[in-house]
């Protein structure tokens, strides 16, 4: 048996397959647990869903936003809403339950790749953000009058789903400070007024001068102005200085994750 | 099959023996702010062995695992496994983790939970081989929330040698667990040494220190403070406990030779003794009308709170 000797004999590390076959089975995995977890999958999906259809499809039929569809605009402003709900909370909420409660121990003490865990729960917030705005999208063509190309729906929806890393990134530094019970109070409590102050619910034109001068500096504010530039209604920012923002804030966000990450095995390990 | 002679056996056979230290804590201290988790502990486990660190909660088991594992650094000291850091990933491929867990993803099944962390290793058992060393047939397909407290228990169990590695690391294992399942897992933990694993286990049930390890190590208030087989640390305090119902004064029994301590129980005289077959004569001549006499030999509980409590 390899136990009677007691060095290390260097282990091969993980052939390419396996290593790939793995990253694959964490992300799998994730998703699965997710799907399962009703006050995940549907909150996330619904909150964004049932705020378009009823401030999109049915308060303002006819409405317009600058002389635009209210059921387009939202797309954009709802879409960011839903993807900041799914990243902040796979990412906030579950990485702090899971380091919290010690789950998260059992696999750093495992050869896992710490990586193939990350990526995992970011690659699960992505797909349900898509999930998210593609539904918009289909109730918005189906019962808001909404007429977009195939080209510019599929934009949008890349777009919005690759605004989820930077708030994944940030679920994950909430997920690092936050406790295991107190991290769904936590991640509110930044989602939903990051939420009003970047004018995903009441239009950012409409907010009162201050607060519009308030949204340009908030990352909520990017991601939706990059959705409505696609669709004709945003400020006309250009495409990489919303990108820039976004890109900064990914990176402090991951900074402040990495120093919870590592403050971890001070504290509790 | 070794099983049942182990339960109660007082002999750890010279086989079981093996040299190679395996992993070890070379003068490590772990603090925690001002806390001492650990102080100044030297440890080895040798290839083979089932070593049991025994103490009371709060003494440093708990500890000594995470920085053997590579989830704490430690604040002096050396922490050796397999020749090298237990956070390089090629060791971790020849480690196998149960930790105390409050909460485990509930929504994936147990073989899902298998599968997953099989992967993480280069060489996994087969899963119908974990399942069965688990004793997880019946559960497989379930949801770990559907999951009662001792099935849990032995799915955390198969996700510590899922991954076939060399040695496995139990931080108390059967804490919360009734009689039956605590069974249960003493076997699979039998069957374990048997095909050749190495076991570091951390307990407060003297029992299962008692019935399963090669060798015990007492640990109190961060300090190592009596090592050996169960059967040398049952032997570092005195032998046997007798108990009697007796006319006699407590201070002429303290005089008997022999007698370490007397104490009254309700309407019962306990006295603790080196030699009982001495005790029990003298008892027997001075007082004839004594009765419901006992005799015991002190377990591993008197010994433990012994040499903890001459450690305060």
């Amino acid at each position: 048996m390899a136990t009677s000797e007691a060095t290390l004999t260097m282990t091969p590390m993980r052939p390419m397959g396996k290593t790939l076959a793995l990253y694959v089975k964490e992300a799998r995995y994730e998703f699965l647990k997710y799907l399962r977890l009703p006050v995940y999958s549907l909150s996330t999906v619904l909150f964004p869903v049932m705020f378009y259809v009823l401030f999109g499809l049915v308060m303002n039929r006819q409405g317009t936003i600058n002389g635009i569809s209210v059921a387009t605009y939202l797309l954009g402003t709802y879409g960011t809403f839903g993807v900041m709900g799914a990243s902040l909370f796979a990412n906030g909420a579950g990485v702090a339950a899971e380091r919290g409660l010690g789950w998260m121990q059992v696999k750093r003490a495992s050869p896992m790749p710490p990586f193939a865990n990350f990526l995992a729960k970011f690659v699960v917030s992505m797909i349900f953000s898509s999930i998210i705005e593609l539904s918009l999208l289909v109730l918005g063509i189906a019962f808001g009058g909404v007429h977009i190309d195939p080209i510019t729906a599929l934009k949008l929806v890349g777009t919005l789903v690759l605004g989820a890393v930077p708030f994944c990134s940030l679920g994950l530094a909430i997920g690092f400070f936050a406790g295991p019970n107190s991290a769904p109070a936590v991640v509110n409590m930044i989602y939903l007024p990051l939420s009003f102050l970047s004018g995903l619910w009441v239009p950012v034109d409409m907010l009162p001068k201050f607060l519009q001068h308030i949204a340009t500096g908030l990352p909520p504010y990017h991601l939706s102005q990059l959705a409505l530039n696609l669709i004709g209604y945003g400020h006309g920012g250009s495409f990489w200085y919303h990108w820039e923002f976004l890109l900064g804030f990914m990176f402090i966000s991951l900074g402040v994750a990495r120093i919870g990450f590592q403050r971890d095995e001070k504290m509790y390990g | 099959m070794i099983t049942a002679w182990r339960e109660s056996t007082e002999v750890v056979p010279e086989t079981k023996r093996a040299q190679g230290v395996v992993c070890s804590l070379q003068g490590v201290s772990k603090n925690y702010g001002t806390v001492h988790a650990l102080k100044n502990v030297r440890l080895a486990i040798r290839a083979g062995e089932l070593v049991a660190l025994l103490g009371p909660n709060g003494a440093g088991k708990t500890t000594a695992v995470k920085l053997l594992l590579g989830l704490a650094s430690p604040s002096a000291g050396q922490v050796s496994v397999f020749g090298g850091n237990p956070a390089q990933p090629e060791v971790r491929m020849r480690i196998g983790a149960m930790l105390q867990v409050a909460k485990v993803p509930e929504t994936l099944r147990v073989r899902e939970h298998l599968d997953l962390f099989s992967s993480y290793y280069l060489n996994p058992m087969p899963m119908d081989e974990v399942v069965a060393a688990a004793g997880l047939e019946q559960i497989k397909d379930r949801r770990f929330g559907e999951l009662s407290g001792g099935q849990r228990q032995r799915v955390l169990f198969a996700l510590a040698i899922c991954g076939n590695p060399d040695i496995v690391f139990l931080d108390e294992p059967t804490v919360g667990l009734d009689v039956e399942a605590r069974r249960m897992l003493w076997e699979q933990i039998r069957k374990l040494v048997s095909g050749g694993k190495t076991i570091l286990l951390t307990t407060h049930y003297l029992q299962e220190a008692d019935a399963l390890a090669d060798r015990v190590i007492v640990i109190n208030q961060g300090q190592i403070i009596a090592e050996g087989t169960p059967a040398e640390i049952k032997a570092q305090t005195s032998g046997k406990k007798i108990r009697c119902v007796s006319q006699l004064p407590i201070e002429v029994v303290r005089a008997f030779p022999g007698v370490l301590e007397v104490k009254v129980d309700r309407e019962a005289i306990e006295i603790k003794a080196k030699n009982a077959e001495i005790v029990v004569h003298e008892l027997l001549l001075r007082d004839a009308s004594l009765s419901g006499l006992e005799v015991t030999s002190a377990g591993l509980e008197e010994a433990f709170l012994a040499l903890t409590q001459s450690n305060h």
